[in-house]
């Protein structure tokens, strides 16, 4: 049974003698909101489940071996005004043309690609790969916690927020499971108990009445989290998010992930103290039938590409603080395979973007896709270690010290960052 | 999401490249229930260990560990007839009437069709017919006329759905319907994935229930054999190497290998990801699967071995060799080295001990539970037995260790305050019914059910299920379900406490203590209730009427507790 956290006595300790549980708002605005220098830097993390194609997503075309190597699905050479063909990039790496809308932030150099990023572990299961993708420790698979935890909790944070953490979704994903408090939502709207539900007419109040019941009593994962909850649903009630409807025109496509980034927007904007929000969705084991410029992947990537083009717009000026981050498990086989789909392979692309991103760059060496390139005879071979990666981006921008152990039993020198920050 | 077009030219093509092959059916529906089949002891054949526990508290535990909770009065009924005989009895649940059930389940016809009937019975509507929608050229109601969505095929699964709430609340074989759960999850396949919607009430009904509590190889290879589990792990479209179509629409074109199902079957269905195979075992397992494919997944949906398809070279696989020519045995051969594999004892004993006992299962109950498997080969029924018969499934450690998963607290509250289910309303798009409002709560929860993407399936342990918007949620559906606003879940309050004065609301309060928690409560939870027994919003206390004890809440309150999310 896991004990009841220290960090959590210590947060409820502090927010008592902040008195937030009879003025929040209060503290919502002094430690927040006094402008911009006070608010903290923001990392939105992303996963792909189910490992996405890098080689579709950020497509190598001007490798020869990658129109060789694929038959049905490799997306077609980029041709002048034709926006079904690959938007190109740097005359060699190019955009799948359902990415086209954040060819825009790549031109304001807000969007950088590390590609043949990956884990320098083998396996090719997608359970084992998340699992390590989210613990930080490839190959270990006894570690508790995850990466982003352990980093926050190792952070001095500017405010005292049980919102410096949140996932979109019912369950809490690895890379936030710690000493660090993450809070799990399947919707703002939904955070709270239903006062209404208790008898037709409303106006029970069965908050206080749990409250209690997970106030007292043994110390425990239940009654930790318990008491975090009503410390979050509090603060929530009075930083009132949804009363931010998407700015600057941003349209937010339907769709698990547009939801989710939107739902982190209201947060940023309701200055609730994020400082990790975490999103994810599936869809990408493409097997069978993957396509091509249309097809199954396209329509995967349209949706998030919109999503993370709709956010930028959104938050405008606070992109300023928010670095966006997108991960997958592994990539997939460079060879198409006998369904018109690819398997399971080793290094795929990720995603860089926001204002402290030094964009419009491919990042990190290319491996090729020649034969004696690949790893294990079949794969993109991983040039980026994705801590590295994930590294540069907790410490340059979240600020996470060089002692937090990130990545226990890997040394995260800053000379080998890949360099996607400004 | 499968796109349409792309599966329908790979389905064509797998249909050119039948008719140019010998191609024999695959026995799709399984014989009788092993369940009915074993002898049926005349005594209790169990021997229950010593215990710190005291009585009621075994009972209590074993009605939380091998069902979905308590129901009032089971308590007593086990005392009555005694807790081996009892656990007897679920062991053989063919021997457990369950007649108020079966009744229940009629109201779910798509349960018992077969998966050409359902494709028949509940095609996907015409995609011309939902443009016309969309462009505003029709409207809904006039599609529903057409296309009604009693006929289309998402009904397949909202019965399923259904089915399993009612069965978790409303069986007698409590441990049937967890071993069942159990089992679907270990070898766990999507609804949303393509023509899996077709075939998964099949998957459940036919390769799931009837071994559930049997051999594990029998449960293996009616896994192996399934069409959702074909569709779902890319199997029937596994062809061997440069496969190279010769006749039909498709001619010219290249098939080959697939490896997804080929990994699965190892890390997740038998061997474990450390059990010790390489990528040439998944190379050579895949080719060894070759040809176990589908007759047109979405016009037939049964089972196939195309010949034409099928690898004949020799296969290594995990040190034994497959000699070329083996044709369709190939894969059964495979699935017989998989199920005696010793890792395979030790993966399904680790994760029943985690079910049954605790998240971090004791090493030695592991290793006792791995050797029944092995000395057995494989016989389900028997590794419970080593289970539940174990000193750690009754020790003190174990005992509400476990957190309940959103269909276990789901199904435990409806249990505990004696929920009534309606049956979904026959026609129309009317009420759905009590069993499917509580799968959309299950779902809520965190947990949708045969809708988990991933072929892991859901995860057994707190860390998974315990955080705040869930706990959020768990409070809020305590509140709904007491308030009767769960749509065709009846609960009768009054029923439940009685004769207890509603003017002495702690009188009421024991009585649900009573009844929720079995009189298990902590001093400290009965203390935090008592004292809201002073919140005038739980006395309701008036001009008029003094005290009215709100039992709405004071239940939900209870439901809500520490204590009710542990099993």
């Amino acid at each position: 049974m896991m004990s009841c956290t220290r960090r959590s006595f210590m947060k409820s300790g502090a927010l008592a003698m902040l008195g937030l549980g009879s003025v929040p708002r209060f503290l919502v605005r002094t430690a927040y909101a006094q402008g911009t220098a006070a608010r903290p830097k923001i990392l939105i993390a992303v996963f792909q489940r189910g490992a996405v194609d890098g080689l579709s997503m950020a497509v190598p075309h001007g490798d020869p071996s990658y129109y060789t190597s694929r038959g049905s699905i490799a997306v077609a050479r980029p041709v002048a005004g034709n926006a079904e063909a690959t938007v190109d990039l740097d005359g060699f790496f190019g955009l799948h043309p359902a990415m086209a809308p954040l060819k825009p932030l790549w031109d304001d150099q807000r969007l950088a690609i590390v590609h043949a990023c990956g884990s320098p572990d083998t396996t090719r299961s997608h359970f084992d790969a998340q699992d390590y993708m989210e613990s930080g420790t490839p190959g270990v698979k006894s570690t508790q916690d995850g990466w982003l935890a352990r980093g926050l909790s190792a952070t001095p944070s500017p405010g005292v927020s049980p919102f410096r953490a949140v996932a979109m979704g019912t369950q809490l994903p690895r890379c936030l499971r710690g000493d660090v408090g993450a809070v799990a939502m399947g919707a703002v709207a939904d955070f709270d108990v239903k006062q209404d539900m208790g008898r037709k007419g409303g106006g029970v109040n069965a908050r206080s009445g749990f409250e209690s019941l997970y106030e007292q009593g043994v110390r425990d994962i239940l009654h930790g989290t318990g008491r975090e909850t009503f410390d979050a649903v509090k603060m929530l009630k009075a930083a009132n998010p949804q009363r931010f409807p998407p700015a600057n025109g941003a349209q937010y496509p339907r769709g698990r992930l547009g939801d989710s980034l939107k739902q982190i927007a209201q947060l940023i904007k309701a200055d609730v103290g994020l400082e990790v929000a975490f999103a994810d969705g599936g869809g990408w084991d493409t097997h069978a039938n993957q396509g091509n410029e249309r097809g199954q992947l396209a329509q995967r990537l349209s949706e998030f590409s919109q999503s993370l083009a709709a956010l930028y717009r959104d938050l405008g000026d606070r992109m300023n603080d928010v670095v966006v981050l997108t991960m997958s498990e592994f990539g997939r086989t460079v060879r198409e395979n006998g369904n018109r789909g690819t398997d399971h392979g080793h290094a795929t692309a990720m995603l860089v973007l926001g204002g402290p991103v030094k964009g419009g760059r491919m990042v990190g060496p290319w491996p090729g896709l020649a034969r004696e390139q690949f790893y294990e005879g079949r794969d993109l071979a991983v040039t980026t270690d994705f801590r590295h990666l994930f590294a540069e981006v907790a410490g340059r921008h979240l600020s996470v010290p060089a002692s937090a152990p990130l990545f226990p039993g890997f040394s995260t020198n800053p000379a080998r960052y890949p360099g996607v920050l400004l | 999401m499968q796109s349409l077009v792309g599966s329908l030219s790979v389905l064509a093509l797998l249909g050119a490249l039948c008719a140019g092959c010998s191609s024999a059916p695959v026995k799709s529906r399984v014989p009788a229930p092993s369940a009915s089949a074993a002898p049926a002891p005349a005594r209790a054949t169990i021997a229950l260990p010593a215990s710190t526990l005291s009585e009621d508290q075994r009972i209590i535990h074993a009605l939380n560990r091998l069902g979905y909770g308590p129901r009032p009065g089971d308590l007593e009924r086990v005392r009555q007839i005694g807790l081996a005989a009892y656990i007897d009895r679920q062991l053989y649940p063919a021997r457990v009437p369950d007649d108020r059930l079966e009744t229940s389940l009629q109201a779910f016809p798509t349960l018992t069709l077969t998966v050409p009937e359902l494709l028949r019975g509940f095609p996907e509507p015409d995609p011309k017919l939902l443009a016309k929608a969309q462009s505003g050229e029709m409207s809904q109601q006039e599609i529903r006329q057409i296309a009604p969505l009693e006929r289309r095929p998402a009904r397949i699964a909202v019965e399923l759905q259904a089915a399993k709430l009612t069965r978790a609340v409303l069986s007698e074989r409590q441990l049937q319907e967890v071993m069942v759960d159990f089992w679907f999850n270990h070898f766990n396949v999507d609804a949303r994935k393509g023509a899996v919607k077709w075939m998964i009430a099949d998957y459940e009904q036919t390769a799931i229930r009837p071994h559930a509590l049997g051999k594990f190889r029998d449960l293996l290879l009616a896994t192996a054999r399934h069409p959702a589990m074909l569709f779902y792990l890319d199997n029937w479209m596994s062809t061997k190497a440069d496969l190279v179509v010769r006749t039909g629409p498709q001619r010219g074109r290249q098939m080959g290998l697939n490896e997804n199902y080929a990994r699965e079957i190892m890390e997740l269905h038998t061997l474990g990801v450390d059990g010790g195979y390489t990528q040439t075992d998944v190379i050579d397992v895949a080719r060894a699967f070759t040809g176990w494919s589908i007759d047109r997944p979405r016009e037939r949906g049964t089972s196939v071995f195309r010949l034409a398809a099928h690898d004949q070279g020799q296969k290594h696989i995990l040190g034994h060799t497959l000699p070329p020519g083996g044709g369709e045995q190939d894969g059964v051969r495979v699935i017989e080295i998989l199920s005696r594999h010793p890792s395979t004892s030790r993966f399904i004993a680790t994760k029943l001990a985690r079910r049954f006992v605790s998240d971090d299962p004791p090493p030695a109950l592991v290793e006792r539970a791995a050797k029944t498997f092995r000395d057995t080969d494989g016989d389900l029924r028997k590794v419970m037995v080593t289970i539940i018969s174990s000193p750690e499934f009754f020790s003190a450690e174990a005992y509400r260790a476990k957190i309940k998963s959103p269909l276990e607290i789901v199904a435990s509250s409806v249990r505990a305050l004696d929920g009534e289910l309606a049956p979904p309303a026959p026609a129309g798009g009317g009420q759905p019914g009590g069993g499917f409002a509580l799968a959309q709560q299950v779902g809520k929860l965190g947990e949708p059910l045969y809708q988990q993407q991933p072929p892991t399936g859901y995860p057994d342990v707190a860390e998974a299920w315990v955080n705040t918007g869930a706990l959020l949620n768990r409070m809020n559906f305590a509140l709904g379900l007491t308030a009767n606003r769960m749509p065709g879940v009846g609960v009768d309050l009054g029923r439940v406490v009685g004769s207890a004065d509603r003017r002495r609301p702690e009188r009421v309060l024991d009585v649900l203590l009573v009844s929720v928690l079995q009189g298990q409560a902590t001093a400290e939870t009965r203390s935090v209730l008592a004292a809201q027994l002073d919140n005038p919003e739980i006395t309701r206390a008036t001009m008029d009427d003094r005290t009215n004890t709100d039992v709405e809440k004071l239940a939900a309150l209870v439901l809500g507790s520490p204590e009710f999310q542990r099993r």
